[in-house]
């Protein structure tokens, strides 16, 4: 990794308080306040959510109803130009010319951006080289495997250095080899190159991965925003397998208050909310006489951890 | 993980080279440089787009159309030249202001092929995100294509302009009449590049399909010459003189032919009658400012529309 020398301009990548969006009777946005820190964070949602609306204000391209955001320090509102200069953007949709080669596009935008365009087209070289890019460039996009355009509109979006880049569904389209390696150079992007990402999917599974902060928003509304580290701390569990009669010790340990989830067959997934629950698993299953086959702290994922919360709102 | 080459592998630290000669991954380099502004970026769309008018920096089949027409349209000056020549003429037999008139077709196949290649790529494979997530608007987008476009097609009526000029002075007619009958068809070159860049753009930026673009310029542009030269016999044939004087300028070409003759005085192409006096130059001024200024506003919000994202 190198030194960038660069002091971030502000805390956050993004920010927004109230954020309101309505298109006719349709909120698209409702009265969101979010931070989201430098790093990768990952925005999720099902498609409709507002995810794109959100990136449309976020590079100025779309005034909000009501409420305000900002982008590395500056407001969306009224500073739009000089947040896209800073800026990079992957689009979600089919957005590269088929009849010129990567390089020549991508030095184009990159002027289109500002750069002088000597700077375009060295930083197009190695911007390229940098998301696996490397003889075929010199070709026409057209003749291009989904991966390699995946990887053409992601080079557009860093060749101007950005200090924070907009990733919209990158993994969109992928075989699962093309996602993970996609994922992996976002990753990078982070913690290589020194750039703040915000990623959106509405696989939540992918990005729990890759995310050090998720932002999870429904119809506009969001639902939740939390470090990925915060939640996958919360959310460790014990994995429990027994030989025989796992049905018994759930009941006994769910009889001294212990959280447990059934995991079918003869295992079972604990809370291990104080060490009497630990005992009690070793305890119920000498009592019951049967052999102890796995007892293992599982980092839990994410999307069970947003399924659970569903569920315990619904019982609520 | 699949077995393709690894994406841009993690940074061997150290290791410089001895010569530079081998190719080292140096890591994600930074750029502090300077960031020009929108006036940069608009010239750099406009240079990208007359680059690719001429077909530069496109497969050589992009190169064949523009090239064969700008050889067409450079011929006749020379063998007009010669005729000056070989008829010992006092002037030439094709005024600098009737000539893009006479070569009206070709220009207008010019238009046709240029204009939806400036526009239709970007619209139909959704190009347009790229542009407006950078520091420029859609105006400046429309602003640089009008005047790429408007500055190529210049660039093709001003080099016949200057060859008929060239042909003049070789058959040595007075320099003076030639040079002010030339700076004239400049001048007029400049309008009616705009006037056509404008329409070709409008027209172009509706129909995505790059063929269709093409085809509904062709037509568009001979069909309302046509449509105009029909109207304008049965206007004088019925005795409605005023009328038939205003009615040839429904045709692009027309329009800029007649404020040239209104404003520079000079010969109509091939003797139309044109709306008299200042009040006529007037009207025809207002027309065309008012056609570009109507184009202009049409492209804009079909970007606005239509522009994705």
């Amino acid at each position: 990794m190198q030194t960038t020398g660069r002091e971030p301009a502000a805390a956050q990548a993004v920010a927004t308080h109230e954020l309101t969006r309505t298109f006719g009777p349709v909120t698209a946005l409702s009265r969101l306040d979010v931070t989201m820190p430098r790093g990768v964070v990952g925005l999720v949602g099902a498609n409709g959510a507002g995810k794109s609306t959100l990136i449309k204000i976020l590079l100025g391209l779309l005034r909000p109803t009501s409420g305000r955001a900002e982008v590395l320090g500056l407001d969306c509102g009224t500073d739009g130009p000089a947040i896209r200069r800073l800026v990079g953007y992957m689009p979600e949709s089919e957005c590269l010319p088929p009849d010129v080669s990567a390089t020549e596009l991508v030095v184009h935008l990159a002027r289109m951006s500002g750069l002088p365009a000597e700077v375009a087209r060295e930083r197009t070289a190695d911007t390229l080289r940098h998301v696996g890019l490397h003889e075929e460039r010199y070709r026409p996009i057209g003749g291009y495997s989904t991966g390699m355009k995946q990887r053409v509109k992601l080079a557009q979006a860093l060749v101007h250095d950005p200090r924070l880049v907009l990733l919209d569904e990158p993994t969109n389209g992928l075989d699962p080899a093309g996602r993970d390696e996609m994922l992996g150079l976002i990753q990078r992007i982070s913690t290589d190159f020194g750039i703040s990402v915000l990623v959106t999917s509405h696989l939540l599974g992918e990005l729990e991965r890759i995310a050090d902060h998720l932002v999870v928003i429904d119809g506009g509304v969001l639902q939740r925003s939390t470090s990925t580290a915060d939640a996958t701390r919360l959310s460790g569990v014990i994995l429990v397998e027994v030989t025989d009669r796992a049905d018994e010790l759930v009941a006994r340990l769910r009889a001294i208050g212990a959280r447990v989830a059934e995991g079918g067959g003869q295992s079972f997934t604990v809370e291990p909310t104080d060490d009497a629950v630990l005992d009690a698993v070793q305890g119920g299953a000498a009592d019951l006489g049967v052999g102890l086959v796995r007892m293992q702290r599982r980092r839990h994922h994410l999307t069970e951890m947003f399924r659970e919360q569903e569920v315990t709102d619904v019982r609520r | 993980m699949s077995g393709v080459e690894p994406i841009g592998a993690p940074v061997p630290p150290g290791d410089p080279g001895p010569a530079g000669d081998v190719i080292h991954d140096l890591g994600f380099r930074h750029y502090d440089g300077p960031r020009l502004g929108r006036g940069w970026v608009v010239r750099s769309l406009l240079v990208e787009t007359v680059r690719g008018v001429f077909g530069l920096g496109r497969p050589a089949r992009s190169k064949i159309m523009p090239w064969v027409l700008i050889g067409i349209l450079l011929a006749p000056p020379l063998v007009l030249a010669l005729s000056v020549l070989l008829t010992r003429s006092r002037e030439l037999p094709l005024s600098y202001t009737a000539y893009p008139v006479a070569m009206q077709l070709v220009v207008t196949l010019f238009v046709a092929g240029a204009a939806p290649y400036c526009v239709s790529r970007d619209l139909r494979h959704g190009v347009m995100p790229l542009y407006l997530s950078r520091p420029m608007t859609r105006a400046d987008y429309v602003l640089a294509k009008v005047a790429g476009l408007s500055l190529a097609l210049f660039a093709v009526l001003a080099s016949a302009e200057t060859l008929l000029l060239v042909g003049a002075l070789l058959a040595k007619l007075p320099v003076g009449d030639q040079l002010g009958g030339w700076a004239g068809g400049l001048v007029t070159a400049a309008v009616l590049s705009v006037l056509l860049a404008v329409i070709g753009l409008v027209v172009a930026a509706v129909t995505p399909r790059r063929g269709l673009g093409v085809a509904a310029i062709i037509t568009g542009l001979v069909v309302i010459t046509g449509v105009a030269q029909l109207l304008t016999a049965i206007a004088s044939e019925r005795g409605y003189d005023a009328l038939a004087s205003y009615l040839p300028v429904l045709d692009p070409y027309r329009l800029v032919d007649a404020l040239a003759v209104r404003v520079l005085g000079v010969g109509a192409a091939d003797g139309m009658t044109y709306p008299a006096g200042v009040g006529g130059a007037l009207v025809l001024a207002a027309i065309l400012a008012a056609v570009v200024a109507g184009g202009l506003a049409l492209l804009v919000r079909r970007y606005r529309k239509g522009g994705g994202l």
